[in-house]
């Protein structure tokens, strides 16, 4: 097992082992969310409040479900590289980041699109929606901070330290905010817990979220591919491989 | 660890420099005399935006002086020696902070009474905002010190904090005005208060860890 890790955290291994599975979860997402798009789009039956309106939490409860687990794992990888210094857990720091702003602006331009036949506006101050913002401003502050510096290690140590304030911050900002003001919807999925919608809604819900979660792995890979790629630029077998292709 | 002769150096180089120490106070007065020629000078409005205004100007004004937190000791070199000493980073780190905030937060906070009645803020109410202000500024230095501590080493460390400190901040703003705005209303206002010092324990006993962490970050390189 520890012989293994080890070898994980080799970048050369590592690249190989990401060329290799990286277009498996690619292809394998595809497949899952094209099948949980045809099971929220065609399948599930329309809201008796929202008619057909509901149907974009298909993209905006897996992207905000996304943006939240995202930055576990950042702060996770954080961790794990400041206390064992391992470079390859601070390169998914950072590679993990840009996506995982991506998908908070996504659940934040999806949640907005909904709000406005069903709010009558794009944006209010709620509680969830406020957070999820601000939970983009830390991503951004990380990412200001991780390309602030010229040497790239004290970048990725300097940022790892933000993650992890930020990671004791966020329930504290989430529940401050909330308790502030809230005008979101309840949620209304629990895993295994009693759900307010019935199955034909939230098997594809759940269905889209395990196809988010393959095209995360996907493209985490990849762009640890490209981190690696860049931050052993120096070395022998990254020039023998540029020299091979 | 000599605690009192720390202390007495910090206040005393902070002396040396008082013109920089009037550089957040002056801004915090600026920064609340914006809001009247924004929104209007209806007193009714005033009164009712008093806390949140008086809150935001603080929370700026206390950035502002973040950014000299380890400046000049990094610049000249007496950090390091602080890294070398013998007695806990952390304990040093706290110190420092504390310091940090006597010479630019409590003057906010006394300011913060001032004006405050000039944007009509109800005088019964005062004691609850300056509590709220006196709990809520120190987790203010704490995370801002986080944020200079990270960027301590970089030149343009100036756009860069706020950026990083200020998502941070959401909720001591969010109690802190709540403390401010119930008590205007005649509510009570406990239960924001006592969110208030439950952050500033937090902050006391965890930040200082994230702050030590930072520099030896930021003077490894």
């Amino acid at each position: 097992m520890f012989v293994w890790f080890h070898k994980l955290a080799s970048p050369p291994y590592f690249y190989r082992l990401a060329e290799r599975i990286a277009p498996w979860f690619g292809w394998l997402s595809l497949i899952v969310m094209l099948a949980g798009l045809y099971g929220g789009l065609w399948l599930a039956p329309p809201d008796y409040q929202q008619g057909d309106g509901f149907r974009i939490m298909y993209v905006h409860v897996p992207s905000a479900w996304m943006s939240l687990f995202i930055y576990v794992v950042m702060a996770v990888a954080a961790a794990i590289g400041l206390i064992w210094r391992m470079k390859l857990a601070h390169a998914v720091s950072a590679a993990a980041a840009p996506l995982g702003a991506s998908f908070t602006f996504l659940a934040l331009a999806t949640g907005s699109l909904w709000g406005k036949p069903m709010w009558g506006t794009y944006w209010v101050w709620d509680a969830r929606l406020t957070s999820e913002l601000v939970l983009l401003f830390l991503y951004l502050g990380y990412l200001a901070l991780n390309h602030a510096f010229e040497d790239q290690r004290t970048g990725d140590r300097a940022s790892a330290i933000l993650a992890l304030v930020g990671i004791v911050n966020v329930p504290i900002i989430h529940y401050s905010v909330k308790w502030w003001n809230t005008l979101h919807q309840g949620p209304t999925v629990f895993f295994g817990a009693r759900a307010d919608i019935p199955p034909s809604m939230y098997i594809p819900l759940f269905i889209m979220i395990i196809g988010f979660m393959l095209y995360f792995a996907a493209f985490i890979l990849k762009r640890l591919q490209v981190e690696v790629l860049q931050r052993e630029r120096h070395t022998a077998w990254v020039r023998e491989l540029v020299e091979r292709s | 660890m000599n605690i009192a002769a720390l202390v007495q150096r910090d206040l005393r180089l902070a002396y040396r420099r008082r013109g920089e120490l009037a550089t957040p106070v002056i801004f915090f007065i600026i920064v609340t005399a914006l809001f009247p020629l924004a929104v209007g000078s209806e007193p009714a409005l005033l009164r009712r935006l008093a806390p949140g205004v008086i809150w935001v100007a603080a929370l700026l004004a206390s950035l502002i002086g973040q950014d000299s937190l380890f400046k000049s000791d990094y610049e000249d070199g007496s950090l390091e020696q602080t890294l070398l000493s013998p007695a806990p980073l952390e304990g040093l780190v706290l110190l420092r902070v504390f310091t940090h905030w006597l010479v630019t937060g409590l003057p906010l906070v006394i300011l913060a009474v001032l004006l405050a009645l000039m944007l009509g803020y109800p005088t019964g109410a005062m004691g609850v905002l300056v509590l709220g202000l006196l709990l809520g500024t120190p987790v203010l230095s704490f995370l801002g010190a986080i944020g200079a501590s990270l960027t301590v080493g970089l030149r343009r460390s100036g756009m860069l904090l706020p950026i990083l400190v200020l998502p941070l901040t959401v909720p001591v703003l969010i109690f802190g005005a709540a403390a401010g705005e119930r008590a205007a209303l005649g509510e009570p206002a406990a239960a924001p208060v006592y969110f208030l010092a439950a952050m500033l324990v937090l902050a006391v006993t965890l930040a200082p860890f994230a702050i030590a962490g930072g520099l030896r970050i930021s003077l490894e390189s």
